[in-house]
Parts: C-alpha cells; structure tokens; sequence
C-alpha cells in the first residue's frame, strides 16, 4: 500500500471516529430518534396523550383520577398548542421533576415519579423522536380538576410527601439482563404507576411496590413473584408471552392492561419484554403470602354460587375451572381471582370486558356481561365459588361489595 | 345525485364467508379493500353472547339475524304460467343478514361434493346413455374439477377447523370415514365429534342392514383449536343452539371466529355497514366496471369507485345484483335463451321420524352437524338403471338440537293442544328421533330467477321473481331415498316410524333449506353460464361471482357451503396470482 493512501485512509478512520461521535448527540440520527421511538413505546406516551379516534400524540385523553379529570397535553412539536418551544431543560425537567415550562407543576397523572429513574440520554431520545412527528395544532385544557385540586401549587407539599427524584440505580449483585428490567420496570414502563398500591394521596407504598393496586375502577393486580397472589407460578416464558401477545395459558389481558399492551407491551422489542420478565421473577419478597382457608361447599353461598356456576359460567370456563387458554380464562389457581380485592371480578362479571387484540392473539374474546341477569346476591355467591373452588382459597364477596360497584359503573360516564 | 368517494383496489359487495375471505386474501396480498354490507355489524360479544345467545324465541322464532322482506324480497311462483307473489315472511329459506352472513346462523354441516358431480352431465351420459337424461334437464359439467378443488376444500376445512374422519386420504379409503368421498389430501383438522345415542342407535341399524356409516364433517368444534390466521376456537359444548343462532362459545366456524378478527388488523382493509350496493356501475363501453353505487340507511347515496368488483352477496341477491347492473344476458324461460337467472336449483329434502321404546335419547344435547350419516345413496354411489331417475344425497340421523319451543314431538293422533298434547310431549320428547335426507336438486329449462314485471322494493327496484318446481326425477329420488332410510329406521325397532318423502309443488311457506344455488352459473362456455372457471364474469372482466352458490350450475346431495369456502379460495389465487399480473379476461 503507498504511504499517502494509508495516511488517507487514517485520516478516514478518525473522521470515522469524530462523526460517530457527534452522531450521538445529532438530534437527526436515525438511531438515536428510533431508540426514542423504542423508549417512547417502553413508556407508552401515547397511550394518555392520544385522544380515542385522534391524532397520534396530539393530546385529548381525559384521565379520570380520584381526584379528578386530567386530560394529557398535546406533545406534538407544534409550537403553539404543543412542545415545540420547549427546550431540552424544560423537556427534562417535565418529564422527571414534575415541572414544566415556567415552573408549572404538573399532576403525577403524568408518571414523572417514575420517569425520574430516566437517563439524560433516554429522555433526550425521546424528545428528538418526539420532534419527527407532524405538529398538529391542538389546544388542550389539561387541569380540569375541582377546587382545591385544581391548585397546582399543592403539588409541591405531594412532591415533598411523596416524591423521591433521582436516576435508576444499578444493582451490581444481579445480570445486565435483570438490571435492564428494573430500570424498564421502574422507569420508563411505570408499572408502579397502577401495581403499586398507593396511600391516600395517591403516592407509593413505597414498602409494598407493584403488590397490586386500584385505578378507574380495576385492580391492577399484585405482579409480584407471590405465587399466591402474585405471578409466583408463571413461568418466566408465560410473562413474556402475556406482555408479547396479551395473553398466556392463564389469563387474558383486558381494561386498562389491554391498552398498556396493545400500545406498550406487544410492540417492545423481545430484549426489553425477556428484561422485565426477569426482573419480576427475581424481584420483592418472592415466597407465598399465607393462604387463607377456602370456605366449605356446603356453605349456602358455595352451593348457591356452584349452581349459577354450573348455568352460567362453565360453558366456558369449564367445571374444573381450568378454562381454555387465550380464550377463557384460567380460574382453577388464578392469583387474581383469589386477590384480597375483587374489585375486577364484580366488574368483569357485571359488565363484561373484552380481551386485547394483538398480532400474534388477534381472537379477542369477550366474557359478557350478567348485570341485566344476576342480582347482586348471585353475582357474590358465584364469586364466592369461584374463589373458593378447585384449591383456591380466599375471603368471601358481599353482596354489598358487589352492589357498591354496580353503583360505580353505573355513575361512570 | 351519489357522492362519490376515493377510489379503492377492490370493492366487495356482502362480508359473508365468501366476502371476508377474499377481503382478507386480497389485503394481505397489499390490496386497498372495502367491504359493503347491507345489514348491522355483528360481534360475538355484543350480538349473541353465551348470556343469551340461546334465546329461542328471539333468534329461532322471531328470527332476529335473518333478512327482513322490507328489506329486501322476492315474488315465488311454481310455475310460468302463475302470477309470482311477493314474498312477504321469509318461511321456506332463510336468507341471512348482515356481517358475517349465513356463516353466522349456519349448522356447520361441511361436505364435499363427489368428483364424478363436477362432470355430472358427462358422467351420466357416459354411464346411462345420452337419452337417459330428461329432455328439460339442464345440468352441466362444471368448469373445475374435483382434483384442482381439492386443495382449496383443503385450505377452507382448516380454516373453520372441520371435525371429522376422513373417509379416502390420498386415494386409500379408511376404516371409520365416508368411503364415498372423494380422494383427500389430509384428515379433518379435528377429530368427529362424540356422538349421542340416537346417532349411534341409527349407525348400528346402518351397518346392520348393509351401509357405511360416518361421522357428519362438522364445523362445530370438537376440540379447541387455532387456524392458519392465528384466530382460537372454543370446544362445543353441544348445546344444541346452532341453527339460527350465533355461538356464544367460540366453537362454530363463522366469519367471526375463523377471519374477521385477522382482516380487521389489515389497515387497507375498511368495511361499510348498513349499506346497500344497488348498482355495479360500467364505463361506456360495458366491458368494465368502474365500482359500485350504494344507499346508507338515511337514504344517502354514494359511489364507491373500485377497480376490481367483488359479488359476495347471498346467492339470490347476487343474481339480482347482476341483473339489475346489466351484466350478462338475462335468462329467458320462454325461449331458453340468456343465462343471468338461469339454472336455478334447491335440495330436495325429507325426513323419517321415529318414536322408539324405552330409550332416553337426550336429544338436546346435539350440534348443528352432529350425527351419523350413510352416503351410499348420494350422486351416482349406487346404480340408477332402471330407477327412472338421476341424482340423490345423504341420509341419517342429525341431530341439531331439540329446542324447547319448536321440540315438540308427539305420536300421530295427538290432539294439538290440552292436557293430552301436554302428556304426549313429555312422554316422547326423550324417544322421538328424526332421520332425514339431504337431496340433489338438479336444474331445469323452466327453474330459473328473471326481474318481476309488477313488484318493485323500496328503492323503486324491480324485485327478483323465483320460478321453481320440484320435477318428477327429484321427487322418484326424494321417494326411493326415504323408503331405504324407513328400512333403516325399522332396523331400529321404533314404536311407530313416519317416512315423509318430498312432495311436490314447492311450498315457500314451509322451512325446508336455504340452499338456494345457480342463477350466475360457472360455465366453460359463455352461451351456458355468467362466469368463467374463475368466477369471472365472461362480460366485464373486473366482475367476479367468487364462489357464492350462485355460480353452482345444479345442486348435489350435500350442503354447499364447504364448496363454497372452497371457490372463494380458488378465485382469490386467480385474482391475485393472474389476473393482478395481467388485468383482462382470466379465459
């Protein structure tokens, strides 16, 4: 080789090496505005900040809280109605202190408590993806909240109370892998925002993390390694092929889960979904909470509950409860039929609910609704069967529980 | 003055079995589709779910999925020298309504037709002499064989997951299956169903005076299952609620459990519900369609633009469809002449039933294609010399259900209503038992479907005129089928037996089947059919007919909806495989 090529070709090299560098911090780079597209599905921002029917990210969803309606801002790069303006300060700032432009507090309706585990990198990627979309003009009022909470300042005392900022931490004791979940986990997917049981002013337990929790009239159940009332007894393979696909040989993902999927879960890269499985396998306490005693068949809500079983439910989901899966639901060893709260189960049987519909499990099966059939006292007996049946043990349903959330459905919009 | 919309690939009139397999095979072929459906969209979930999808009085009786004459009719005479009345409560068949079509209210029964029934004219003339035939019979061979089919009977089995035994894999016939059918590539994608007592009771008494019996092909689940398109079947809980009735349970194939779910992901895919196509429109040549008009229900009408035009409807409103667009030469009775509306044909059915001793059949617990059944006495199985007629089907013990409300067997002399009927049902609806025969139908010069004169629908559009008669060939066959399925029936020694062959004239007033077929017939030559073996029209070679049971050119001794499954796969591959590559004429 002549010496002047070589040279030349050196120079190429550490141009090479000078580009690659400043490419990282290209807010053009086709990598780094595709890991944000990736970040932004971990972080399913589209799921709260588009409007059912509406332009991608254009903002409209109204979140209905206990304190409240929030509705998620437009962050499309419109300069008027959207983020346009933003700097990546603010940007930053937003998404992990709760503080927008100008100082403005903002609700933890936007998960920012969690967003805080974030690295600068990962929240810039995704505000250099955010700015490939189309702006679209659209302004929206997000506090709707009622006096007093419709007082941003009050934020400040929540943050003091329940807020914790600071960046993911790894733990050197455990994999990349786990590591990567838990970051995943914490950060940018915010499974806490709904798992996490939360105090009267709507913070984290932070002692008790992702052992279930109530939002929009669901129980977001206890998705830790419990085998009781957790997912102690889903295989690792099950939690990924629940998030992938939406559901797995227990159950079948439906409500607010069937939103996470379908917009968060089902399009995230197999790594990230093995990740988070990993972590929620090795993760909290682990072990059984102690189980409760199962009520006896002779008692009269059992015998009455086995009747309207047999009538009503085992067409589908059998007599040995064992359902048929991705299409009924498991029930024979379900930690969500057995949870303490059994909120979701009057729901599901009141109303009904459809299951999520993804690529790899399009079916979506429904169970029907029983409001128009069952009295309150029927659906409780039935309940009570179910979680007391084929080994599962747990607290009997009041036929008040189930008329307190027949109440509820009935107010919701 | 119709609004017109922007334009689509394909434009497909009616999403049935035949409308959303193509819709799906088209769009994931890239194709822009829209589906237009003149009834309500219809879910599992949200229109017959296990809460109450078995409300007989509902769906049975006041028959909440079928069309509604308002909607759309059709005048019935017997024949040319009647005047045709309108049809004015849907009795004889039942003609479905909205998304997912006869696939929703459909039994399940899946059969194919025989091979020597695709070169039926050939074959008996070969077989019988050319004067055998009667001088009005119109049958005809069809454009496609049995072996070319049989991969697409194939594909549309595994689509609805069919339960069953194979009788003849590969040209070996197989213990325990039908030995008259023709040769399959591979078994029923799940095994037979179980069967109850009555089937059994009959399949002994089968065997024992001399047949083969076998389990019905059933597209009720007899295990859980996934088909190619990812889509999961429940198992059957055998409730016996299929005729009329949607599935609550996710166990019977239907467009909603076996392919919408999948075709609703396809973004280019769009449907259009509660609208009614009222015109294939043609450039000024003729020769080519340039997309369909059609009315919303607020009696708004739109253009829809298409370059390719899909007739998916029921087999009767695709016959009127093209004969009110002007697509192919009308049929004419008189003269024989025309072939939109010609060849018009039914199934000849009849029935024996038995009330047997002490037995507790438990007849409520059935399918709608549960049973045993014998083919010795379908198409050419068993020699006709001498017999005086052609053609015949299958026979045997179905069982669909014994619903409480049209259950009601009692034994002849009966009084119709009182304390004595209230005894006699309760005494034999656990003994009663019905065998029954599923006939041939073959075509004739005076059976066809032309526009009525008089009657007019809502749009101010000439209704279709039905002119049809049971002929003295298919009466003989319905007459010497029921006497072998009585001989059958007294093998098993009932108390008291009825053998009930077909009479004639037809009568539209009394359920016998909605299988109603020819009328757009496939043809090898454009002088005797409206499509060509693709079901492309021979006139406008961006109309096809794809596998309705309009394009059939008679009808054999088997339900139809398998071969129709069949031909909407067959046309799909035409569709994509030639004619995308090379639009004209496929022939």
């Amino acid at each position: 080789m002549k010496p002047v090529m070589r040279s030349a070709l050196a120079i190429a090299a550490v141009l090479a090496a000078v580009s690659g560098d400043a490419v990282a911090q290209d807010g053009q780079s086709f990598d780094r505005i595709e890991r944000g597209r990736t970040l932004a599905v971990l972080g399913d921002c589209g799921a709260c900040h588009t409007a059912p029917g509406g332009k991608p990210f254009a903002g409209g969803l109204a979140l209905e809280t206990p304190f409240g309606k929030i509705v998620a801002p437009n962050i499309t790069p419109d300069r008027q109605t959207g983020i346009g303006n933003f700097t990546n300060a603010e940007f930053l700032s937003a998404l992990r202190e709760g503080r927008s432009r100008g100082g403005k507090l903002l609700y933890p309706a936007m998960p920012y408590p969690a967003y805080t585990k974030m690295s600068d990198d990962d929240v810039l990627a995704i505000r250099a993806y955010l700015a490939t979309l189309t702006p679209v003009s659209n302004a929206v009022v997000s506090n709707q909240l009622p006096f007093p909470f419709n007082i941003r300042m009050a934020m400040l005392g929540w943050n003091w109370l329940n807020f914790t900022p600071g960046r993911y931490q790894p733990n050197s004791q455990k994999s990349a892998e786990w590591n990567r979940g838990a970051y995943i986990v914490q950060g940018p997917a915010h499974c806490g925002t709904c798992h996490t049981p939360k105090t009267v002013l709507g913070g984290d337990k932070a002692e008790t993390p992702l052992a279930g929790g109530m939002l929009q009239g669901w129980y977001a159940p206890n998705i830790t390694n419990d085998s009781r009332t957790g997912i102690g007894t889903w295989s690792k393979d099950e939690v990924v092929q629940y998030l992938k696909t939406g559901t797995n040989s227990w159950t079948l993902a439906s409500g607010p889960m069937a939103d996470a999927i379908s917009h968060s879960t089902s399009q995230m890269v197999d790594a990230d979904i093995a990740a988070i499985a990993t972590y929620l396998k090795d993760s909290g306490l682990g072990g059984a909470t102690a189980a409760a005693v199962a009520i006896a068949a002779s008692d009269n809500a059992m015998r009455a509950g086995a009747a309207i079983f047999k009538d009503s439910c085992a067409a589908c989901h059998k007599d040995s409860g064992l359902g048929e899966a991705h299409l009924f639901p498991r029930l024979a060893g379900s930690a969500l039929v057995q949870a303490d709260d059994p909120t979701t189960l009057a729901r599901v049987v009141l109303h009904g609910t459809r299951a999520v519909a993804t690529s790899a499990m399009p079916t979506a099966p429904a169970m029907p609704a029983f409001d128009w059939r069952l009295s309150d006292a029927q659906i409780a007996a039935v309940l009570t069967f179910v979680r007391n049946s084929w080994g599962n043990a747990a607290a009997p349903v009041a036929a008040g529980a189930v008329t307190k959330q027949r109440q509820s459905l009935a107010a919701a919009p | 003055m119709a609004r017109k919309l922007p334009r689509k690939d394909v434009v497909i009139v009616g999403l049935g079995w035949t409308g959303s397999i193509l819709a799906y095979e088209l769009a994931k072929a890239g194709l822009d589709v829209v589906a237009i459906e003149r009834g309500p969209w219809r879910d599992t979930a949200t229109d017959f779910p296990p809460a109450y999808a078995q409300d007989e009085l509902r769906y049975a009786i006041r028959l909440d999925l079928f069309l509604r004459p308002e909607q759309e009719t059709l005048t019935f005479r017997n024949n040319a020298s009647q005047s045709a009345l309108p049809i004015r409560s849907f009795a004889g068949f039942l003609p479905g309504n909205g998304v997912g079509g006869a696939g929703v209210h459909w039994n399940g029964q899946t059969w194919r037709f025989l091979p020597t029934d695709f070169r039926l004219r050939s074959h008996l003339e070969e077989r019988y002499g050319k004067n055998a035939l009667p001088g009005d019979m119109t049958i005809q061979d069809w454009p496609v064989s049995y072996d070319e089919l049989e991969p697409y009977y194939d594909r549309f089995e595994k689509l609805c997951g069919t339960s069953g035994k194979a009788g003849n894999l590969k040209g070996t016939v197989q213990p325990g299956g039908n030995p008259f059918e023709g040769w399959r590539s591979s078994d029923y994608p799940n095994p037979p169903l179980k069967q109850g007592l009555g089937a059994a009771l009959f399949a002994e008494a089968a065997h024992k005076t001399g047949h083969t019996p076998f389990p019905q092909p059933a597209s009720n689940m007899s295990e859980a299952y996934v088909n190619p398109l990812g889509l999961k079947l429940g198992q059957c809980t055998y409730c016996g609620f299929c005729e009329r009735f949607g599935c609550g349970n996710y166990a019977k194939s239907s467009p909603q459990t076996c392919v919408l779910p999948a075709l609703l992901r396809f973004p280019n895919f769009s449907a259009q519900t509660e609208s009614e196509v009222t015109k294939i429109n043609l450039d000024s040549t003729g020769k080519r369609a340039t997309g369909v008009t059609y009315v919303d229900t607020s009696g708004e009408e739109w253009e829809q633009p298409a370059d390719i035009v899909l007739v998916c409807a029921f087999s009767l409103f695709n016959v009127r469809l093209m004969l009110l667009s002007g697509i192919g030469q009308p049929y004419d009775g008189a003269t024989g002449q025309g072939v939109v509306g010609r060849n018009y044909a039914y199934q000849t059915t009849s029935g024996v039933s038995l009330i047997l001793k002490d037995k507790i059949l438990n007849p409520f617990i059935a399918t709608g294609a549960h049973g045993m059944m014998i083919d010795d006495y379908n198409g050419d199985n068993f020699d006709h010399s001498g017999l005086g007629f052609v053609g015949g089907g299958y026979m045997g013990a179905g069982q669909t259900g014994a619903r409480p409300i049209q259950t009601r067997p009692v034994p002849a002399g009966t009084p119709k209503w009182g304390a004595q009927w209230k005894k006699a049902t309760a005494e034999t609806y656990q003994r009663a038992f019905s065998l029954s025969t599923h006939g041939s139908s073959y075509s004739y010069k005076d059976c066809y479907l032309d526009l009525d004169p008089t009657y007019k629908d809502r749009l101010g559009r000439p209704l279709m005129r039905m002119t049809f008669d049971f002929h003295d060939n298919e009466l003989k066959m319905s007459a010497y089928l029921t006497a072998r399925l009585a001989e059958i029936g007294r093998a098993m020694d009932p108390a008291e037996m009825t053998a009930s062959p077909r009479k004639g004239p037809y009568n539209v007033n009394i359920y016998q089947t909605t299988h109603n077929t020819g009328g757009t017939v496939m043809g090898a030559d454009p002088a005797n059919s409206v499509v060509n073996r693709y079901c492309q029209s021979w006139d406008v070679h961006n109309v096809f007919v794809p596998g309705g049971a309009s394009v059939f050119p008679q009808n054999h001794g088997y339900n139809p909806t398998d071969t129709v499954g069949a031909l909407a796969y067959w046309t799909a591959d035409a569709i994509k495989d030639r004619y995308l590559k090379n639009p004209g004429p496929l022939v």
